[in-house]
């Protein structure tokens, strides 16, 4: 332990010096730009003032004497330089890159740190790390980069967006809409009026010297610091893990009130520059925001179908394939801030439009190319932000009132526990399971600020007052991130706050939930009301018939959802199969069921299957059985079965067998897996054939087989099942062995339990 | 018009106690009940057929069975019903009740346990008491039939791993010659005890006037 600690210290200590090495390099670099920028003329040298001088008086002198210019010069003809040293030409992208490359070792350090990262959520440590460097940077008396509005807008908030609206949990969301919208929409503007009210009423306070800060003001401020933020909220919430619908309420909820902060800070903004307000205003600015919101989805929507639709055809190309993902979004997100529509809203229309299409039509290795760009950049702009809010803490001008520093953030907090206890009271009147208190609490708790009402408060033009609304600002994210984001760790565990349960989706749940959403709709449509199902099912019909069949290529546009459901969760447990095998781990089986437990015995009636006898059968039976229990692995909840047809079939079948896995493990795609049978699959036989084959291989090979290579079997369930005569079944347990060249992978075995009665009759032909 | 209304009153009454539905709720019920039934006492199958929104669902017919299945009516008979009047009409759309916020945790409990058995009936066709392979099979099959011509293959690939996988989580370990018969009640609530029943399984009921919702009222 102590070792452990030491080690980690050590670690620690190697973090701390690469932080200070990298923040001297900002010395130079700042300082270069400085007197460059003094002077006014960059020459391609970094050098020291004279030289610069020296430079300048050539040039001037080089316009009036021009030969006496060349004559000098010729004169001071330096030797070559072999190494030179010219920083400013890379200083931009230089400086860049150390600040990422800054923020990564901290997330890094953090990490091997273990107590720490337990008791402090992440986003308060990057905050007291930027203070740090902010404060280094202060004491070097060199200018820190600011988080101002475009860089917070533009390049580092639409990353994270990106990621929370691609992988939005679009169930749960739809199925609290309703919640979700009066929360954002009703709760941000009572917050911002009280907020802006009562910070009125606190300035009109004698001896706070507050009273050139008059209402519109008050108003502005008050809907810049009441809007939740969704980086904040995402940080903490993330590390939590409490259940879905909390989760997806408070998130929800600081997605949506984008729309409402951008409409609100625009009207007091264009408010407090005209100084009176009408009536037509007000009516105006309600009008304002319903374009701003359903202009900021209805933009993300078309640039989600267009982004869906052009995957439709990237089959050839699949490189580029995430880059269209990335691409329509970063699109759809600046058109919307080019007319001042949510940009947030339009992000998330369009991740969320376009999801299920793209990943229906891209192959398997650019959706997880997808889920971890957007993950990395998430994470990299995350860490970024927080540590640019801890340095512009520490650069920024400050302008400390006590009154109402300390107002604003009781005035936030009483706001906010108003406002959810108001809201729930009504809400809890249209939903049917309703929100206990302990939800109330955690949504009350979880309204953190962050980032961008601090960009936001960037923007406020008057200066005297900027300073007051940023240190504002700046402490109340402090108290909400600091105060709020640690103790909401432990006040879940102290109110038994339901969990997020960890457990993967069955393939019996997800039965279950779509036989449910079929039988609710039933109900509704008994009980004669068009309900939340009702609505919902005419929702997916509608899709499913009109729009899965233009976006959607090739046959995958029919494909219901239980099938893709399966597909895929087949081609997972292939893939973790294959890893496990592949490094040499045999994992004790958790459970010796197979599908020999599960299908009903039949007895084996001879009449339906001609010419292969009972005797044989059992030979067969005992034989595969023995190799199998030699080797046995891990049963996850899924078996691989597959077909074994005949056992002895002729070897032209094995030739266009192995010729078949050679061309497979050209295909690497999920396309390959589904399950529909077609004749020609029947043809090429995709994984039909393979098995018993395979079975035969294997078993003459096998004591080599099991020293050399690690197996990785799986157990399979073939059944044999003739088109023509359905009650007969012949089961008969095969040993599969994957195979361990990279190319061919599991994934591609799938579920074929599609008996060819074709084949069936040749193998008990020959037999 | 006084002695019928206290006599409706009454039966409604009744009929509040046994399903827990508000009087406005048995109210609504009952003119939808009129409606589908042609201003009979009684429901036969044909009236329910007849309604066109039904006609799109993949699950239609099991749907009409659970409303004419003795079991649900929670008397512990079996078999069938050939017309069901408005008690056991209301005994049956009962199931899809939800939880309030005054429920506590032992009813949750109870509610959940009526939903999945409601659910394990409309599976459990033959009412042995277990689902079988071939029945799990039809109910797939039946929710894959209106997605399109994928096939008596799919439904069955899917039917088995689903069946395997509540033998693997509920019977662990199983010899080779062991055979697992069938889901039975306890290894269904197993398999769906992560879906919690009680919060998902349930529609909205209309009450006309809830500003005349009174707190005190047994509700639900």
């Amino acid at each position: 332990m102590a070792v452990f600690l030491r080690r980690s210290s050590s670690r620690a200590a190697v973090t701390i010096g690469v932080l200070l090495l990298t923040t001297s390099f900002f010395i130079p670099g700042a300082s270069s730009d400085n007197r460059d920028a003094a002077r006014g003329g960059s020459n391609g040298t970094r050098g020291g003032p004279g030289q610069v001088l020296q430079v300048e008086k050539e040039q001037r002198n080089s316009s009036v004497h021009q030969e006496t210019h060349t004559n000098s010069s010729a004169d001071h003809k330096k030797p070559f330089p072999v190494l030179s040293f010219n920083y400013d030409h890379v200083r931009t992208p230089f400086e860049i890159s150390l600040w990422i490359l800054l923020a990564l070792l901290m997330k890094l350090g953090f990490h091997i740190i273990p107590r720490v990262s337990h008791v402090v959520p992440e986003s308060c440590l990057l905050i007291v790390v930027g203070l740090l460097v902010g404060g280094i940077i202060k004491a070097i008396g060199e200018k820190a980069p600011v988080l101002g509005y475009e860089l917070f807008f533009f390049y580092l908030l639409p990353p994270i967006i990106l990621d929370a609206g691609y992988f939005l949990p679009t169930r749960h969301f739809m199925d609290n809409i309703g919640t979700i919208l009066v929360f954002a929409v009703v709760g941000t503007l009572w917050n911002a009026f009280f907020v802006g009210g009562m910070m009125y009423g606190v300035c009109q306070i004698e001896g706070a010297q507050l009273a050139t800060v008059d209402l519109l003001s008050c108003l502005l401020f008050g809907s810049i610091v009441s809007a939740v933020d969704p980086v904040a909220v995402l940080a903490v919430f993330e590390e939590i893990h409490i259940n879905e619908l909390l989760h997806i309420l408070v998130f929800g909820e600081s997605l949506l009130n984008d729309a409402v902060t951008v409409v609100l800070y625009h009207l007091f903004e264009e408010f407090s520059h005209a100084g009176t307000v009408t009536v037509v205003d007000a009516f105006l600015g309600v009008v304002c925001f319903f374009v701003v919101s359903l202009g900021g989805i209805l933009f993300g929507a078309i640039y989600g179908l267009l982004g869906a639709f052009t995957s439709r055809f990237t089959s050839h190309t699949r490189v580029i394939e995430p880059l269209f993902v990335f691409l329509y979004s970063y699109m759809a997100y600046l058109s919307a801030e080019v007319f001042h529509l949510s940009g947030i809203m339009s992000l998330i229309a369009c991740g969320v439009v376009m999801r299920p299409y793209v990943e229906a039509n891209i192959s398997h290795k650019s959706y997880t190319t997808i889920k971890y760009f957007l993950k990395m950049w998430s994470s990299v702009s995350e860490t970024l932000i927080f540590i640019f809010l801890g340095v512009s803490t520490v650069a920024g001008p400050h302008a400390w009132n006590w009154t109402f520093v300390v107002f604003t953030v009781l005035v936030c907090l009483v706001s906010r526990v108003l406002g959810v206890i108001g809201l729930t009271f009504l809400i809890n009147k249209f939903r049917i399971v309703k929100l206990t208190k302990k939800d109330q609490f955690i949504v009350a708790y979880g309204g953190l600020r962050g980032a961008i009402a601090f960009s936001l408060g960037f923007l406020v033009t008057d200066s005297q007052m900027k300073n007051m609304f940023l240190t504002a600002i700046i402490t109340v994210i402090f108290f909400t991130v600091f105060v709020q984001g640690m103790t909401i760790r432990p006040l879940v565990e102290l109110l038994a706050v339901k969990k997020k349960k960890e457990s993967k989706r069955s393939i019996n749940e997800e039965i279950h939930t779509q036989f449910l959403d079929h039988l609710l709709t039933g109900i509704e449509d008994i009980c004669g009301h068009y309900g939340h199902h009702h609505w919902k099912d005419k929702m997916n019909r509608f899709n499913k018939t009109y729009v899965k069949r233009w976006l959607i290529a090739g046959e995958r546009s029919t494909e219901p959802q239980l099938i893709s459901f399966y597909n895929k969760l087949e081609m997972k447990q292939a893939i973790m199969q294959v890893e496990s095998g592949s490094s040499a781990k045999l994992p004790t089986p958790e459970s010796s069921v197979s599908m020999q437990n599960v299908q009903p015995k039949e007895p084996v009636r001879q009449r339906a299957i001609p010419s292969i006898s009972k005797s044989r059968e059992q030979e067969i039976r005992k034989m595969l059985r023995a190799n199998l229990q030699k080797t046995r692995q891990r049963l996850r909840s899924y078996s691989r079965h597959d077909l074994l047809i005949e056992p002895f079939e002729d070897h032209v079948s094995e030739a266009r067998l192995r010729k078949q896995r050679a061309e497979m493990g050209r295909r690497v795609s999920v396309h390959s897996s589904h399950l529909v049978f077609t004749e020609h699959q029947a043809e090429s036989g995709n994984s039909p054939c393979r098995t018993e084959h395979q079975v035969f291989t294997y078993d003459t090979e096998c004591p080599n087989i099991q020293t050399s290579r690690p197996p990785d079997t799986v157990r399979l369930l073939t059944e044999s099942h003739q088109r023509t005569n359905q009650s007969a079944e012949l089961q008969e347990l095969s040993a599969k062995e994957t195979d361990i060249e990279d190319q061919q992978k599991v994934s591609r075995c799938f579920s074929d339990p599609g008996p060819k009665s074709d084949q069936d009759r040749d193998g008990s032909s020959t037999s | 018009m006084g002695a019928s209304q206290t006599r409706s009153d009454n039966r409604y009454q009744d009929l509040m106690d046994k399903t827990g539905f508000s009087l406005e709720q048995i109210k609504n019920l009952h003119k939808r009940f009129l409606h589908l039934s042609g201003n009979e006492e009684t429901i036969s199958r044909e009236n329910l057929e007849s309604i066109s929104a039904l006609s799109n669902n993949p699950l239609r017919k099991q749907i009409i069975d659970a409303f004419f299945d003795k079991r649900n009516q929670r008397d512990d008979k079996a078999g069938f019903f050939h017309e069901i009047g408005f008690e056991q009409f209301l005994m049956v759309m009962s199931h899809f009740r939800p939880p309030n916020l005054k429920t506590t945790a032992e009813e949750k409990e109870a509610m959940r346990k009526e939903k999945l058995r409601f659910l394990f009936n409309m599976h459990d066709t033959d009412n042995d008491g277990i689902i079988t392979l071939t029945e799990y099979r039809k109910v797939v099959e039946e929710l894959l039939s209106k997605s399109g011509a994928i096939g008596l293959e799919a439904a069955k690939a899917i039917a088995d791993a689903a069946m395997l996988e509540v033998a693997s989580t509920n019977v662990p370990h199983m010899a080779p010659e062991d055979f697992y018969e069938g889901i039975t009640f306890e290894h269904f609530e197993q398999i769906l005890k992560g879906l919690e029943m009680e919060s998902r399984m349930h529609i909205r009921f209309l009450d006309v006037d809830t500003t005349t919702m009174r707190c005190g009222k047994a509700t639900m």
